[in-house]
């Protein structure tokens, strides 16, 4: 599947892993399954509650943030599509523990992010039997 | 029968729907109706060792069942339990 999200939204994206840098920040990927293309219409920011000094390296959105988040998209007849996050330092790639703690489904885009800029991001799927993710192509 | 609401990323593998009815009088044993319906789901709720995967949230109306008796937890044939995900990851250091 690809994922089709704007040039606006990605830079909203960038942004907010700019500002949280060193820490990971984390979103909401919102919009419509267009049967083969999940297509994002907007992205909204989450509040990282992992604990404080563990936020460099770890985030966590809570069960109610997210059902706000489903009632918030359902009144507009959107749904989440997927998660972004940012690897502080670290590639775009999913490691060991997002695996352990990832969806099948949802689309889980890594922006990695250095105390200049944006340098990739990319966006992954688990596969089904959750041995490892699939990359999805990401379109403008 | 006590309904279990499935949250979107789980619907593929219960024909598409966003609600299935169960049996059981705990919170455990509807959840293990549930995965005896559709075994598919098992792996995504259920760590290998058998135990409710940390960030798969069980709630009975607005709370959740780790906070009232776990797998314990009373359902009656009007409750609705949610399957609530929370969203973690990180690197690994």
């Amino acid at each position: 599947m690809a994922l089709k999200i704007g040039a606006g939204d990605v830079s909203h994206i960038h942004e907010h892993a700019k500002e949280t840098y060193p820490e990971e920040c984390a979103g909401v990927l919102v919009g419509m399954d267009a049967g083969g293309t999940k297509v994002i219409v907007d992205v909204w920011r989450a509040e990282n509650t992992f604990e404080e000094e563990e936020r460099s390296h770890r985030f966590l959105i809570e069960p109610l943030k997210i059902r706000e988040f489903e009632e918030k998209a359902r009144e507009r007849d959107l749904d989440i599509l997927g998660f972004y996050h940012s690897h502080p330092d670290h590639p775009a790639e999913p490691s060991e523990y997002d695996r352990d703690h990832a969806w099948p489904y949802y689309s889980y885009i890594i922006a990695s992010v250095s105390s200049e800029n944006v340098e990739d991001m990319r966006s992954w799927v688990l596969r089904d039997d959750r041995s490892g993710y699939d990359e999805e192509t990401i379109v403008g | 029968m006590p309904n279990v609401r499935i949250p979107t990323p789980l619907r593929q593998y219960v024909g598409g729907n966003a609600e299935v009815a169960v049996q059981g009088g705990t919170a455990g044993d509807a959840l293990g109706d549930l995965v005896q319906q559709h075994p598919d789901l098992k792996q995504h709720l259920y760590t290998g060792d058998g135990k409710l995967r940390s960030f798969v949230n069980v709630y009975k109306g607005d709370e959740d069942i780790r906070y009232l008796d776990g797998q314990d937890t009373e359902v009656g044939e009007n409750d609705e339990l949610s399957i609530i995900p929370s969203i973690a990851g990180g690197l690994c250091r």
